[in-house]
């Protein structure tokens, strides 16, 4: 009996030492698979439909980013995996959703489309999935659903208009028209460059909200030709962008009354079919391909040389400072994406030279804290119109409101 | 009194959309009561107007060559859709044919996206018509003065093609029994490749002419699709006349909604199309339904 229990319990011994063993050596190995394995970063942006452009333009960059670091970064390579989100809210967060559960993606960018944003937020928040958002500008994304986990490279609607408000009342006018789409991202802007411009002796003479997808804005061109105003503070994206500033030019509003707005209004995915019809419209900006600082001048010639001769757009420095903040991130934790906190901090320490200026995150929100709100002007340039910069204002940072991280 | 010209103004403007919007729904109406074809592809006919006038300008930079060279394609465009695709359909359901021509808007979009990409593109108006013109304190762009006057010319014309001409006749008589017409000598088969190609060929003029005063991309002919639908409600299916006065109804109904309710604008015209359907189903200018 004794000796059976003896070899019982040593049979036991070896099992139990075996699973000891095991659970130990295990994790282990498979860290060393994970971390030996590509970093996966998961794009969810618009590749088909008229915003395809802005898709293409952020990705890219990214490629240019990681074709110059020949698609390693801290002996991992490089994967990403694009999903066409069709800029459909249900379409992005079910990609969403295959990017984090099936692909095991490590750091998610896109979209475009600010209620893709909202949707996909909470999932990304509960995954703790690192979210490097390079387009939507959904003010909330700074404010009252911030997350630890979600940074932004491009902007919060508030930050180009917010500079803008002042600007046109001590340069341009002080009885200004506001005309934007009828949906959240379009009142926020309107809300934006109202908080400089009524302090600075600005009115607001009148206000519209089209519908989005208007074509015949027509009865609004009278409206504002009749109400006195000296300018127009705008923001329109995509075709809207297209018909409303044709037929101002149209209408001969250009004529007496100034067009101006947010950089979208006459970004390079519009200007080409906007044509003259754009010139002179002053806009508010982080980028346009025009700066001179030597970061912006060698990435707008190594993007032209990549891409047939395209010229990068804010977009495209968009993705370029995504994949530069991902590259940066990587390489200050040595490859190691298992770590989320301190992953999460290296990215929120990261500061460079970008071709908009120089780089950095605000800590209390996670969005970029844009170096310059440039203020451009539509005009002739060697190869075709451009958005060429005219004055700039410094250091603009979203007021965060109701964001405390870590949330 | 700052009243009256305002008005005037939008009036214009209503007039003007309304006159755009009779060239793009004629065509649908024609195929909808001619042939009881729902033809959800009116939309990609208009787009691909848009883009063969493109294509014409890139080549010739004439806007009036542009606007004759698109509806012929377009026009044969729709008579292999309707000799190739929808001729096996006519004894079927009418579903099948609305989703054929469902699908049709796919296919075209996708085509047109490979062959021109994605981008926004837009038309010049003529050099005549790239001005303004004002009276008193109202100014409107001399295209669009153009678009209602050739609009007035296009309803003329279709007018009395149909109503007043050998060929209407024999248009009618194949439209309205087959059986009868065919009995009488007259190859309805031709008739019915002729009016789908035809109103094919109107989506695509209205395409061109659209052009300088919107943009062009390829997802284009879905967004026109809806007030195009409610024009041929509300006029009356297949009546060229109501197709002329639904327009101009819409157009100013859409134009003031703009005005007075500019929150909820698109409201006024559905308002309109409910108090049709409700107090004359038919539509203003319809056959009384059976």
């Amino acid at each position: 009996m004794d000796q059976l229990t003896r070899r019982t319990f040593l049979r036991g011994a070896v099992i139990g030492g075996g699973t000891v063993a095991s659970s130990t050596v295990g994790p282990w190995v498979l860290r060393a698979r994970a971390q030996g394995g590509p970093v996966k970063i998961g794009l969810v942006l618009p590749y088909t439909g008229v915003y395809a452009e802005l898709g293409n333009s952020i990705t890219q960059a990214m490629e240019l980013v990681f074709a110059r670091e020949n698609w390693t970064v801290a002996g991992r390579k490089i994967e990403m995996i694009k999903e066409d989100d069709e800029m459909k809210p249900p379409v992005g967060v079910r990609k969403t959703e295959k990017l984090i559960d099936s692909d095991k993606v490590d750091i998610l960018t896109g979209p475009v489309h600010s209620g893709i944003l909202m949707g996909m937020r909470d999932k990304v928040h509960n995954s703790k999935t690192i979210l490097i958002v390079s387009n939507a500008g959904a003010d909330a994304i700074s404010r009252e659903r911030c997350s630890k986990w979600i940074f932004r490279t491009s902007f919060s609607n508030w930050q180009p208009c917010q500079p803008m408000g002042g600007w046109v009342a001590k340069n341009v006018a002080k009885e200004v028209f506001l005309i934007a789409p009828n949906y959240q991202a379009g009142k926020d802007m309107m809300g934006a460059f109202q908080e400089t411009f009524t302090p600075a002796g600005g009115k607001v003479v009148a206000e519209d909200y089209p519908k989005l997808g208007e074509t015949d804005y027509a009865p609004y061109l009278t409206k504002i030709r009749q109400s006195g105003a000296k300018a127009v503070f705008a923001f329109f994206s995509g075709t809207d962008a297209v018909n409303f500033v044709k037929q101002y030019d149209g209408f001969g509003l250009k004529e007496g009354i100034r067009l101006t707005g947010a950089g979208f209004l006459t970004e390079p995915d519009v200007l080409p079919a906007q044509g003259k019809a754009a010139l002179g419209t002053l806009t508010g900006h982080f980028y346009t391909p025009q700066l001179d600082n030597p970061v912006n001048v060698r990435f707008v010639k190594e993007f032209r040389e990549k891409f047939g001769g395209k010229t990068p757009d804010g977009f495209a420095c968009q993705g370029y400072d995504t994949a530069e903040v991902i590259v940066r991130a990587l390489k200050a934790v040595n490859g190691n994406t298992q770590d989320k906190d301190k992953l999460v901090a290296a990215i929120a320490a990261t500061e460079f030279d970008s071709p908009r200026g120089r780089f950095r995150f605000d800590p209390k929100t996670h969005n970029v804290i844009q170096p310059f709100i440039y203020i451009r002007e539509v005009r002739e340039v060697a190869g075709g119109l451009n958005n060429v910069p005219i004055d700039k204002v410094a250091d603009v940072r979203d007021p965060g409101t109701g964001c405390t991280l870590p949330a | 009194m700052p009243f009256l010209p305002d008005f005037l103004g939008q009036a214009l403007n209503g007039l003007a959309y309304g006159a755009l919007l009779f060239l793009l729904s004629v065509g649908l109406t024609l195929i909808f009561g001619m042939l009881d074809i729902v033809n959800l592809a009116h939309g990609s006919f208009y787009m691909l107007g848009a883009y063969a006038g493109l294509a014409t300008l890139a080549v010739t930079g004439n806007f009036w060559l542009a606007a004759l060279a698109a509806p012929i394609a377009v026009g044969l465009i729709g008579a292999l859709v309707e000799r190739g695709l929808l001729r096996p359909l006519y004894r079927r359901s009418p579903l099948d044919q609305v989703l054929l021509t469902f699908g049709l808007i796919y296919l075209f979009e996708d085509l047109v996206k490979w062959g021109w990409g994605g981008r926004i593109r837009s038309i010049s108006p003529p050099e005549v018509f790239s001005g303004r013109v004002s009276f008193g304190r109202v100014t409107l762009p001399s295209y669009r003065l153009f678009v209602i006057a050739f609009c007035l010319v296009v309803a003329l014309v279709l007018w009395l093609v149909i109503e007043k001409t050998r060929l209407g006749a024999v248009i009618r008589a194949g439209v309205y029994d087959a059986e009868m017409a065919a009995g009488l000598g007259i190859d309805t088969g031709r008739v019915f490749t002729f009016v789908f190609a035809f109103g094919a060929a109107l989506g695509g003029l209205s395409g061109v002419i659209a052009g300088p005063i919107q943009s062009a991309y390829p997802s284009m002919g879905v967004s026109i699709l809806i007030p195009a639908l409610i024009v041929v409600v509300v006029g009356g299916l297949g009546s060229l006349k109501g197709s002329f006065v639904g327009s101009l109804i819409i157009g100013q109904a859409e134009t003031f909604g703009k005005v007075w309710l500019p929150g909820v604008s698109m409201l006024m015209i559905y308002v309109v199309m409910a108090l049709i359907v409700v107090l004359r189903p038919q539509g203003l200018f319809g056959r009384p339904l059976r």
